[in-house]
């Protein structure tokens, strides 16, 4: 790769970077209090929050993984996009208003003050920190492979900046700068994937459209299902299934909902997300179709998640390539930034309520600086693992972090909300059933990839048969322990489905 | 000339009312209240839900069992990607905001419930 080829590369990702903490230190300006560290005070607008929560949403998985997906596998990867999407509407409709009248920081507390027992909020706040990680992992694998294709980087130094980057961000002004950073990102992402698509789109219809026409070229690849048959049924089911439960349970979605100023709010802002995300998910399966038919030997080289990437350059060449290039590689950087960002906060919160926060020998870190700690140890962890294990596939890895979000905090918040007759004991036991099954599963697919027929496909998409499993575990065991029904549930059942303007007793 | 009208609502001081009251003190009253309102969100979210399933969850099985409606093209696109690729966001928008009405309709008439004994 030559100094030239690099130039894009290097100018887009010193700009974003720039921008970043720039807008963040610009935010640090209003951030004084722990409670604006951790959830802006509670007083961001609808608008403002939701670019904040799609900047934050959209990750390395759907900026550069999704395009990937599809010119490797075709139609069928069309259902991540819209699991990442229709999670959000399931949020919306069973969780979002309930969950931001609790009036509890994070998903812990919430667990914490409905079931008063500090047994779930111990085994809540083990399941953020995992989920947490699994998921920044291959944030910062993807900011390496970027960095790479970019600017010909070795594949350590885009863990390493990102990592920094965030912890700058994070550490210096929490929750409050971050929400700014994050709805700026929102924007460039959307701009960095739509102006590209545009102009690739114009050229492949000037080209005269090729790769159209002839069904029978696209073979099995435009047609869903085509290959697989009873595995690809369920394989397709298990994704939809722990997408459309695996939202409302990733940490750093939900820690956002406490940002709101009521239940209401909440309520609205979830439907503009659904309306940014939509607008969103209409561009990465442009970039695949269009690598079907320019970008052929990346598909057969396995090296998918670059697509993105690099096929401006390969349908344009000179300074619109260059151009396309940069932009391109600027959105993927915001894409790493804003959800390492979104996720470290959340990590960094629980880490530091339940463990940087503790006293230890009689000293005890302030707030603030037991938040920074936990925002150290909340990226060194995941940035060590992208920096020494094997590259597994964007999208697929985000994809294990849902499966075991919706087999643990999914039936948590589902019964929690709507069940008045939970118990500490069942939610331990669901969240154990549910965290270990998907969790176990997860680690085997991380460690042990290739075809493995039925097996290999119970493994790799887990939510199908760990979600029911935690669910009844948590209900069976909840009833077995009927004594345990915790006496302040009516009261708190009020506080979560009732209007804050009534003027009720909440708990 | 526009004139300046002064507004007055009843005031917020007032203690709440006897039927917010039954609320607060559990009463079997107060039960029934909360539950009907627990009752119809619920109801609310499991006929959006109902629809989501419905109308994306019966598509793999769709592709499945019927794979000629695959071949089918609109504009040169093959039908799966329109509807998987494009159809899906409105119709996901459409069903968010048809529960986002609905749920702060049925809030509304749950405080008018309450504040009722006032009026």
């Amino acid at each position: 790769m030559s100094a030239g080829d690099a130039a894009p590369g290097i100018v887009a990702i010193v700009l974003v970077t720039l921008a970043t903490l720039l807008i963040g230190t610009w935010g640090l300006r209003f951030s004084r209090t722990t409670s604006d560290f951790l959830v802006a005070s509670r007083t961001v607008a609808p608008r403002l929050n939701a670019s904040a929560i799609g900047g934050e949403y959209l990750s390395a998985a759907s900026f550069l993984g999704v395009a990937g997906l599809v010119l490797t596998f075709g139609a069928d990867m069309l259902w991540y996009p819209i699991g990442w999407t229709a999670g959000y509407l399931v949020l919306l409709v069973l969780v979002a208003a309930p969950l931001r009248r609790s009036g509890a920081y994070t998903l812990p507390d919430f667990a914490e003050a409905r079931l008063g027992s500090r047994a779930v909020r111990a085994v809540c706040s083990l399941l953020v920190v995992a989920i947490g990680w699994l998921y920044l992992l291959p944030q910062f694998q993807g900011a390496g492979l970027t960095l790479r294709s970019a600017i010909g980087a070795p594949t350590w130094v885009g863990p390493v900046i990102v990592g920094l980057v965030v912890l700058v961000n994070t550490a210096s002004g929490g929750m409050r700068s971050i929400t700014f950073v994050q709805a700026f990102q929102y924007w460039l992402k959307l701009t960095a994937l739509l102006i590209p698509a545009a102009v690739l789109v114009a050229i492949w219809l000037g080209d005269g459209s090729p790769g159209t026409g002839s069904a029978g070229a696209a073979g099995d690849w435009s047609v869903p299902l085509a290959p697989a048959g009873g595995q690809g049924l369920y394989v397709t089911y298990s994704l939809i299934l722990a997408t459309f439960l695996g939202t409302m349970g990733l940490p750093h979605v939900v820690v956002r909902f406490y940002t709101n100023p009521d239940g209401a709010g909440a309520r609205r802002t979830t439907l503009v997300v659904l309306a940014l995300l939509g607008a969103f998910y209409l561009l990465p399966p442009i970039y695949g179709a269009l690598g079907r038919v320019y970008a052929a030997e990346l598909a057969a080289s396995g090296r998918t998640d670059v697509l993105v990437l690099e096929l401006p350059r390969l349908m344009v060449g000179g300074i619109t390539g260059d151009v396309l290039t940069g932009l391109v590689t600027a959105g993927a950087f915001a894409a790493f930034l804003s959800t390492s960002s979104g996720l470290v906060i959340a990590v960094a919160g629980v880490l530091s309520q339940d463990v940087t926060g503790r006293a230890f020998g009689g000293r005890r870190l302030d707030g603030i600086t037991a938040f920074r700690v936990g925002a150290v140890l909340a990226v060194l962890l995941p940035c060590l693992v992208a920096v020494s294990a094997p590259h597994v596939g964007v999208a697929k890895t985000v994809g294990l972090a849902f499966a075991v979000a919706a087999s643990t905090f999914c039936p948590l918040l589902l019964l929690g909300i709507w069940w008045r007759r939970l118990t500490d004991a069942g939610a331990v036991a669901g969240l154990a059933v549910g965290g270990l099954g998907s969790g176990v599963a997860a680690g085997i697919t991380l460690a042990w990839s290739g075809d493995h027929g039925w097996a290999g496909v119970l493994v790799e998409q887990p939510a199908a048969w760990s979600v029911p499993l935690a669910l009844t575990t948590m209900v069976v065991v909840s009833l077995m322990t009927a004594r345990r029904v915790p006496p302040h549930t009516g009261r708190f059942m009020v506080r979560l489905h009732t209007p804050e303007t009534l003027e009720l007793g909440r708990g | 000339m526009r004139e300046r009208v002064r507004v007055t609502g009843p005031s917020r001081r007032t203690p709440p009312a006897a039927r917010s009251g039954d609320i607060d003190a559990e009463t079997r009253l107060g039960g029934v209240y909360m539950g009907s309102l627990l009752r119809e969100q619920l109801r609310l979210a499991i006929r959006v839900l109902l629809a989501l399933t419905l109308g994306l969850g019966s598509l793999p099985l769709l592709f499945h069992l019927a794979p000629e409606v695959t071949d089918w093209r609109l504009f040169g696109v093959p039908l799966p990607w329109l509807v998987l690729g494009v159809a899906v966001y409105p119709f996901l928008l459409a069903l968010g905001w048809y529960y986002v009405r609905r749920a702060e309709r049925n809030e509304q008439h749950f405080a008018e419930l309450l504040e009722g004994g006032e009026r």
